[in-house]
This record gives C-alpha cells, structure tokens and sequence, in this order.
C-alpha cells in the first residue's frame, strides 16, 4: 500500500507503523462519574467496519508524525490523511 | 545421440552446440532451446512420471502452465526440485535428472500405483488412512510423506544469493507478446517511463511460435525489431526472464527477475531478484493458455497442446515426432496441422470435434468432423489413437487443442471474478480489475493478431491519458484476424478409459464425478477433495475442463459453478527469493555497542538483547566457565568496582514549558516536582492498567527532562510518548527526540566508584556525597573538557553513577574508565552480573514486567498518582487487578541452600495437590548470588507480602523438579539502602 503522508508525499507502507481505529484519539474523561465505563469501551471496544475505516499510522521509518489515515477495509482505497494531530485538535483535544 | 527430431528453421544458434545431462545421459542442442525443445530434439518423450500413479510422462506445453516435464535441476547444494523443463534455457553443462521414481525413470517401480488406480480415486487418502487412529502418525503418515510430492529438496543450505529491489514506473506492461509490445511501443513513444516484463527470454510472446504477418514482414521479426526499439529507449526497462506473480494494493506488483538460471556460472550474481514495482498504470498483456480435451489415456508422452506443438516446430525446429494426428474443437488447432503440413511433416488426420467443413484448406490431410479421438494406445510413448468412429490411426505423436483461456490471473488478485464468454468458452477479465489495470490482448479475449494489436495501443493510449500523458496517434502494423472459432467441447463422453483432466495431480474425468457424487459440489471443495490445479502449475491447463465437468454434473452452466479465487504468485516463486539477503546473520540486523570493540579484546562473550548485542560476561585467564566469571565480575561491583557499558537502555530528550506535564501524563508517578539536577524512578503504565515499562528520568534543566527507557522498550516506549504528544494532548508544548544512539552510557557501581571517577572527570566539578548525593544529575566534562552526563543512580544496588558521554568516545570512554580503575581492581561487568545483583536487589526487568503483571503486584501500588491523570491509571482501579490476595513480588531462597531454583516453578502450598488449581504463583528470575552464596530468586505469590518466611513447593514439571522454597524479602542485599546514599 502507498500513503500520501500530508507533508511527504506518497509513502509505502512499510515505513509506517499500524496501531488501530483513530477512535483512540477520543481518550475519556478521567474524573467522568463512569470513567471505568468509558476507559473500558476506549480500551476494548472497536467497530470493525467493511469499508470507510479511519485507523491510525505512525511514520516511524520516516518522520515520526501520526496520521489519521481513511482507509476502505475492503478494497484498502485510501481517501483522506491527515496530520492526527490535526484531527485530535479539531475533536477539541488541547492539553 | 543425434537430434533425431529436429527439423528445419527455427530461432535456435545452429551454429553453436550445447551439451546438456539429462539423466546422466549426454545429450547435445543448441542456443535458443529450452530443457523441454533440446530433449523433444533428441527424441527424449519420457520426462517423468506422473504424482500418483507414476504413469509415463512427457513435455506437454510450452510454457510456465508445463504440469508435467518437472526436473530437477543441478546438483547437490544446488539442486532445485520441480523445475519446469519448459522454462529452463539451455546452456552448456546444464544438468537435470527426472523425478518421482523408484529405480530408473523407464523401469519404475512405483509404477505399480497405475494398476491399483481402481482404489486411488478421488479422496482416497481421507477414506482410507482412519483406522486405528494410532497408526497414522507412525505407520501411515511416514509411508504416504516418503511416496508423495515430486521432486526432492536438496536438504542443504541454498548456496545461491538472492536478491531485493524496487523499481518504479508510468506504465508497467505485463507480457511482451504482439499486445504487450504495442502498448509498450506506445508509450514509450510518448516519453512515459515503461516497465515491460515477461517471462520468456526471447520478447514476442506467440508471435515466436506462430507464422504469423504483421506488418509487411514476419511475426518474430517484428518483435524482434520492436523490442531492439525499446531496449534502446532510455525510458524503457526491458525485462526479460522475468515474471509479474502478483498484483497488490495501490499499483504496485510482484515480479521475480530469474538473472543467471540461464548461464552456466551465475558469475557471483545474485541468481534471482524479487521486484516490487510501483506503478501509476499497468496493461496486462499475459496473453492466453491453451487447454486440453479429456479421453482415454490422453497423458502419454507425445501428447502435447496443439500450440505447443506449433511453438515447437516454428521456434525451436523440433516435433514430437514424424507423423502427428491433430485433435481439436476449434479452429486454432488447424493452424497446427498446417505449419507442421508447410514444414514437411506428415499429418495423417485432423480431427474435429465440430461437425463443419475445414476453415484451412489442407491438401493430403485427411479431415474427419464430428467425432473425437477416444483413446491411444502406447506405452512410453503414443502408437495409435482410436477415433469414435472405431477407426484407429498409427500416429507418433497428438496435437491436442480444446480452445484457449485468457490469463486472467493477475485480474483477480484482489478478489475480483472473471466473466464468461459463451464465444469464446472461456473466462474473461470481469469488471472489477485491481485499479489502475487494463487488460489488452488475448488476456482480454481478443484473440485475433489484429485485435490484440489494436488493443494494446489503445490501452496503453488510454491509460497514459489519465494521467496526462498524451500519445501520437500511430498506425497500426498491418495484421490479420485470423479465424478463430470455437465450440465448447471438454471431455469426450465415450471414452472408456481413464481421461485426465489434472495431469500434475492425475485427477480424472471419473475423480471429478465421483467428488459431486459425494457431495463435494462446490468448486472449492472439489478443487481440495480432489487436489485438481494445486500445486506447481496450479490447474492452468486443467482447471476449466474440471469446472465443466462439474457443471455439466450438476446440470448447470459452467459461470453457474464459479470459477476457484486465483492468487498470487502467479507460477512459483522460491522461498530463497522471498528471504533475498535476509538469511542466517542477516535475518535482521542486530546493533553495536559504543565499547564494543573494547568488550571484543578484553574476552567478552556477547548475547543478543533485543537487536543489541550486549557483553554478557568478560573471561579471565584461568576462568573455566562462565559462572566463574559472572560471579567475580558481580563480586567485584559489590567490594570494588565494576564498569558496564548500559547504552542500549532507550533514552529520550524531552524538552519544553509542558515537558513536566507531559511526564506526568504518561508516568505513573508525578514528574513535574522534581527539582532540576534531580532523578527519579518512574513507572509507566499500559492503559489498561498493566506495568509497561520502568527507568529512571532526570531532569537536566526546568524545562529538559532525559527518560531512560528498557532496552527492550526503547522503540515502543517512544512510539508510545508520540502518541501521547500528537494524539492526545496535541496542544502541549514538548518536544521528543531519541538519543539512544547519540550517548554512549556506563554504570560505575560499587563502593570505589566515586574514587575512579575523580580520576575522569575534570576536578571543577564536585562529585562529593555532598554536593552530588544519591538521584543526582547533571552536566560535568571528563579528560579535559570533553562534554558528559553524570547521573547517581544505580541499579546494582551499590553507591553507583552512569556516565554519559558522546557516542563517539563511548569506545574510549570504556576503556579510560577501566585504565583508571586498575588501582582498585575494577572489573567490566556483562549483563549476566547486571542481573546477578538487580536480582539481589529485588529489581524488575522483563521476566516481572511481563505484559501481565500491575504496579499492585510488584508492590508499587501506591506510586499510581490518584491526583493527576494518567495513562493507564483508571483501568489499573479495576477490582480484579487490586485484589488484596493477588500476587505479590517477593524473594526466595531454596530450604536446602545447595538446590539451583528453576525459573518458571510455580509455587504449591506445603501439602496442596500439584494442579492449576492450587496455584499459587510463579517463580520469575533466579541466579547464584556470589555475595550470599547460594541460589536465590524473585517471583510472584498471593499475597507475598504478608507470608514472609513461609516455607512453599517451588514444581516445574517441565524439569520435573519440586523443592521448598522459603520466601523472603525481594531485597537480598543492603535491605535499607544505606550503601547507596554512602
């Protein structure tokens, strides 16, 4: 597979590293009242789609960015990266 | 031996002569020729017997679909099984022997098998090898492992080399026959750089076996002129000899180069190179394969494809003999028949399934339509065939053709399905190529010279389109449409006698029905009930007829059944050229550390540790095993000095306002109130809950911290931090960098260890207990102002620093160090002692941070800060994980102090059954302590803490050991630790 990293172009996949659904960037609340509730659901359960999956890649052989990659599960089509910490800031993640 | 059967013409060197072994047998051919035309010449029909019943067989095709000329190839270490006689270039020397046979390859003993054939049908294996149950493992399976499978391994290491390498291009074209060649011409014209790869060494494809015109001159001369045009091309690679085995994701294909098989000494290069090429477009051009008719006894030697017969006698000057019947059902096979008329042959009977006139006017060629050829006759070789009509023919040799299929492999790499063409009878691409494919030629279906030629250009025109790349439009050689009319024709229904569909798998006609009959209807399962197209040439010419067969069973039409999922490789791809140089020392690479060459001349052993490799232990003169060593080496680090190199531990420079911040998210434990010129321990969780990993951060500066992370961990752990940094809380300002490789690091432990760095580091700098006590870091400089690190911290247990210095000196540094420390009797200790003494001192490294175990467990429960967030810190609340009578990390030592512990006891009360049940734990690290003089280990027990000086069975059934064990404090030595603040 070839991604288009965001600032360095078409990529293979090889130089990157695979961790997962980019839900992962949606950490919970630590203080919630059901933080155990949601910490369990963060750290266990992940949907498992045929098709649009956003997943998460880390450019280790290469930049050291993580990339919020848009991948189709089925044909491995890929139409968005984005920097992830563009995508954590624009779910409202800061400090 | 003469070349009996060679005949005139050709594209073979007659002026050269190769002499080849086959069998130890001499024979002579020349260049041009494959292993398969060369033995044809020398009238060698018997290649090798077949995979079941050890039947007689010959060349079939001429092509990568060869099922059943398989040979081994070279000798000794450099054998190599299952070599397709019709792939091999021949070249001087060149050895190959016939497989799968007992005695001589004429006289087999395993030729016994054909007449038993009536009980090894379809799913023989399976029916027969039940009962009893214990025989299968020393009776059943030994026997049917030594008769099956066909050519042998060498059982030695493959002196070859291998390569790897990428290439990329606009335009990659799969197949140099006539469509490959246009659509490569095509846009090499137009300036786009283009990859053309195919498996033959000689370009042109069918156009070097046919007698085809294309424009105004002949087939191969035309390839041959156009392949001169783009070899000269700067923009074009042309790679012969090399086979695309597989379309991947995102344009990017598999190819296997074969660069010296062809020579007789690969002259030191490497013999293959697997490519991955990565392109914007690619044109499949694999052009087609033709396929067989089932009847009776159609496997003898002498019965080959009408193409290849064809190819044989136009490209290699060779016929399988003097008189060849041609069977077909279509009206390619006449071409066979009229080549081998114009070369002087005789063909004493054309027959054709199709009850029409002749589409070629063959005059002395006797034509028979609409009946079929139900059996031959002939041992080693075929006799006579015998029609439906009852009549009989003395023949040497069959054409056979049942029409022909597209290569339609590489279209459905990725799972897309081939459609069917009632015109045709075949499978053709279907709708869903892998992106960025197109497919031209007879690949596509277009089965004419004319057809693939304009498709080809036309391809290639609009693929270069997408991306911008215009091309002039050009005309097209002339060229005919040759007639090519076909009827569905597979098997014929009379014959009586055995008719092989799979002729590497001797799957029959008769296997086939019997697999519907028992229920095995789908094309898959009878594709594994039966094995029909496994193996090396994976049912190329066999699989279509299989799937009509089963249709017709089954009362339905041949798309109705389906078509089995092709996958790549396309034709075998050896396991040498997957690995290419990644063998033996180099299966991965392994790093250095900064003293090595000092640890290589000063007697150390080395061990890997991680990708490292470390010193484990440094021999003496006079030592006699390595306990010796380690036990003086941990001795000395405990009444002296000792000096180890501790670079691989991961370090990681973090640096900005929210770096404190930033630690204390992804520790365990707080790090933003450290003092600057302080070091603390930290443990870092997984986030769900789990130890992941420990070390020690100093913090260098208010806002520059150094993490040191486990060698084992290094990698992650900063993948990890990233994540963190970019995932997480991607508004703090903190900015990471490994420095794992930019600092050489070693641990000076014992009690002289402040007196030998005085010796080193420049003497304005105050390392007294005073001024630089216990957990203090900061920057110092050694032998004159060289730039260093100087950290008090200690993981012996010992009054201890590290010392850092640029990686550059490490080498030096090592070796300054223990210069200095002569005086005092210093000792380089390996990672053997280093465990010695982090075991006497009750600290955790892998063997108890193991991916299972929780801060609560190694007795650090209350270091999970509940003030501030973390990773990891809610899931470590989890009940299960907080048990009060969960494991616990402590120490023990044997009752009886002579006993050696095992690592890996499990831990039973005093008089509890040895079961799971009454588990109580396990025992995690053990070693001899020199210092204690005896055994003594670290392990986990419920509630451990609170069973001090309990005596427990330590079992291993895996050593089948048991002894009692007393437990005690994980901390053997210096229990308070007055000896590192001294």
């Amino acid at each position: 597979m070839i991604i288009d990293h965001p600032l360095l172009g078409p990529r293979d996949a090889a130089e990157f590293v695979y961790l997962g659904d980019a839900a992962l960037i949606d950490r919970p609340d630590w203080q919630a009242d059901d933080a155990m509730e949601q910490f369990h659901s963060y750290g266990y359960l992940r949907d498992n789609p045929a098709g649009q999956h956003q997943e998460l890649w880390y450019h280790e052989q290469g930049d050291r960015s993580w990339l919020v990659v848009t991948r189709n599960t089925v044909t491995h089509e890929i139409t968005a990266v984005e920097l992830a910490r563009d995508v954590a800031r624009k779910r409202g993640r800061g400090k | 031996m003469s070349q009996k059967n060679r005949i005139k013409g050709g594209l073979i060197d007659r002026s050269k002569e190769i002499k080849f072994r086959f069998n130890d047998k001499w024979f002579r051919g020349h260049p041009g020729d494959t292993l398969a035309s060369a033995l044809l010449a020398n009238d060698q029909l018997l290649v090798g017997r077949s995979f079941k019943y050890h039947r007689p067989r010959g060349v079939f095709t001429d092509g990568s679909e060869e099922p059943n000329a398989l040979v081994h190839l070279r000798d000794g270490a450099y054998q190599e099984p299952n070599t397709r006689a019709t792939m091999v270039e021949l070249f001087d020397g060149l050895n190959a022997t016939s497989q799968n046979h007992r005695g001589s390859l004429e006289y087999d003993l395993l030729a016994v098998n054909d007449f038993f054939s009536p009980f090894l049908s379809a799913g023989f294996y399976y029916k027969t090898f039940m009962w009893p149950k214990a025989f299968w493992e020393k009776l059943y399976e030994p026997i049917i492992r030594s008769a099956a499978g066909l050519g042998r391994l060498s059982m030695k290491d493959d002196p070859d080399k291998y390569d790897k390498g990428f290439l990329h291009c606009d335009l990659l074209v799969i197949g140099a026959g006539p469509s490959g060649l246009m659509a490569a011409l095509t846009a090499a014209r137009a300036g786009a750089r283009v990859i053309l790869a195919d498996e033959d060494f000689r370009p042109g494809g069918r156009l070097n076996s046919e007698t085809l015109e294309l424009g105004g001159m002949s087939g191969t001369d035309w390839a041959a002129e156009t392949a001169a045009e783009l070899a000269s091309m700067d923009n074009v690679r042309l790679m012969p000899r090399t086979t695309v085995y597989g379309a991947y994701d995102h344009g990017i294909y598999g190819a296997l180069e074969r660069c010296t098989d062809h020579l007789a000494d690969g002259g030191g290069k490497p013999r293959q190179v697997l490519w991955r090429i990565y392109s914007k477009r690619a044109v499949l051009a694999a052009g087609a394969t033709e396929r067989p008719i089932a009847f009776g006894n159609n496997d003898r030697p002498g019965i080959m494809l009408a193409g290849a017969v064809r190819s044989y006698a136009n490209r290699y000057a060779v016929t399988p003999g003097k008189h060849v019947a041609v069977f077909t059902n279509n009206d390619n096979g006449w071409r066979t028949a009229a080549d081998l008329v114009a070369k002087g042959l005789e063909v004493p009977v054309i027959v054709d399934s199709r009850d029409k006139p002749a589409p070629i006017d063959l005059p002395g060629v006797r034509h028979i339509a609409g009946e079929a050829v139900m059996n031959t006759i002939g041992r080693k070789g075929v006799k006579s065939i015998t029609l439906t009509n009852g009549k009989v023919f003395p023949v040497d040799a069959l054409a056979v053709s049942g029409g022909w299929n597209p290569n339609v492999h590489l279209t459905c790499h990725q799972r897309g399905r081939p459609t069917w063409r009632d015109d045709l009878c075949a499978f053709v691409p279907g709708g869903d190529l892998p992106v960025g494919m197109a497919v031209a030629g007879a690949a596509n279906g277009s089965m004419t010279l004319a057809a693939a030629l304009a498709e080809g250009q036309a391809q290639a025109t609009a693929q270069l389109d997408a991306f911008g790349i215009k091309t002039k439009a050009a005309d097209l050689p002339q060229a005919e449409d040759e007639p090519r009319e076909a009827a569905a024709f597979w098997h014929v229904r009379q014959s009586k006698h055995r008719a092989w569909v799979d002729r590497q798998n001797d799957v029959t006609v008769k296997d086939i029905k019997l697999a519907n009959t028992e229920g095995f209807r789908s094309v898959e399962l009878l594709k594994r009930y039966t094995t029909m197209g496994m193996a090396t040439d994976q049912g190329k010419t066999s699989n279509i007829a299989g799937l009509a067969i089963l249709a017709e069973e089954r009362g339905k039409t041949i798309p109705e059944v389906g078509t089995t999922i092709f996958r790549p490789p396309y034709t075998p791809v050896p396991i040498g050229a997957l690995a290419g140089r990644a063998r033996g020392k180099d299966f991965r690479p392994y790093r250095l550390t900064p003293s090595h060459k000092w640890a290589e001349e000063n007697g150390a052993s080395f061990v890997t540790v991680g990708n490292w490799l470390r010193a484990e232990w440094y021999t003496r003169p006079g030592e006699k095993g390595w306990r010796d060593s380690v036990d003086r080496e941990a001795r000395a680090a405990r009444t002296s000095v000792g000096i180890c190199d501790v670079t691989t531990l991961g370090k990681i420079d973090i640096q900005g306002k929210d770096a404190g911040a930033f630690l204390d998210k992804v520790y365990a434990n707080t790090f933003s109130t450290l003092k600057v010129g302080r070091v603390r321990y930290g443990l870092m969780l997984r986030e769900d809950g789990i130890c992941y990993d420990d070390g020690t951060t100093a913090r260098m500066g208010e806002n520059h911290y150094v993490m040191t992370t486990t060698t084992a961990n290094a990698v992650t752990v900063f993948r990890r931090l990233e994540f963190a940094r970019q995932c997480l809380w991607p508004d703090m300002d903190v900015h990471l960098i490994s420095t794992t490789d930019g600092w050489a690091q070693f641990a000076v432990a014992g009690p002289k260890s402040r007196d030998l760095l005085r010796k080193v580091i420049d003497a304005d700098h105050d390392i007294s207990n005073e001024a630089f006590p216990f957990m203090a870091c900061g920057h110092v400089t050694v032998c004159g102002g060289t730039t260093a690190r100087l950290f008090r911290i200690s993981f012996s247990g010992e009054m201890a620093y590290e010392i850092a210095v640029p990686a550059r000196f490490g080498n030096s540094m090592m070796a300054v160090l223990n210069e200095a420390g002569k005086e005092f009797n210093a000792a380089p200790y390996g990672t053997e002692a280093l465990g010695v003494m982090r075991i006497e001192k009750g600290h955790c490294t892998g063997n108890e941070l193991n991916g299972q175990t929780t801060a609560h467990n190694i007795g650090l429960g209350k270091m999970v800060s509940q003030k501030k967030e973390c990773i990891g810190q809610v899931l470590a609340q989890r009940p299960e994980l907080t048990r009060e009578d969960a494991v616990r990390l402590v120490g023990f030592r044997p009752v009886d102090r002579d006993k050696k512990l095992i690592a890996g006891s499990h831990f039973l009360n005093k008089h509890a059954p040895s079961d799971m049940e009454h588990d109580q734990g396990w025992m995690t690290s053990v070693a001899y302590s020199p210092n204690l003089g005896h055994h003594i280990g670290l392990g986990f027990i419920k509630s451990g803490h609170e069973r001090m000086g309990e005596i427990v069975r330590a079992v291993s059934p895996v050593h089948g050991t048991e002894m009692e064990v007393e437990i005690v404090s994980a901390h053997f030595v210096d229990p308070e630790g007055e000896r590192l603040r001294g």
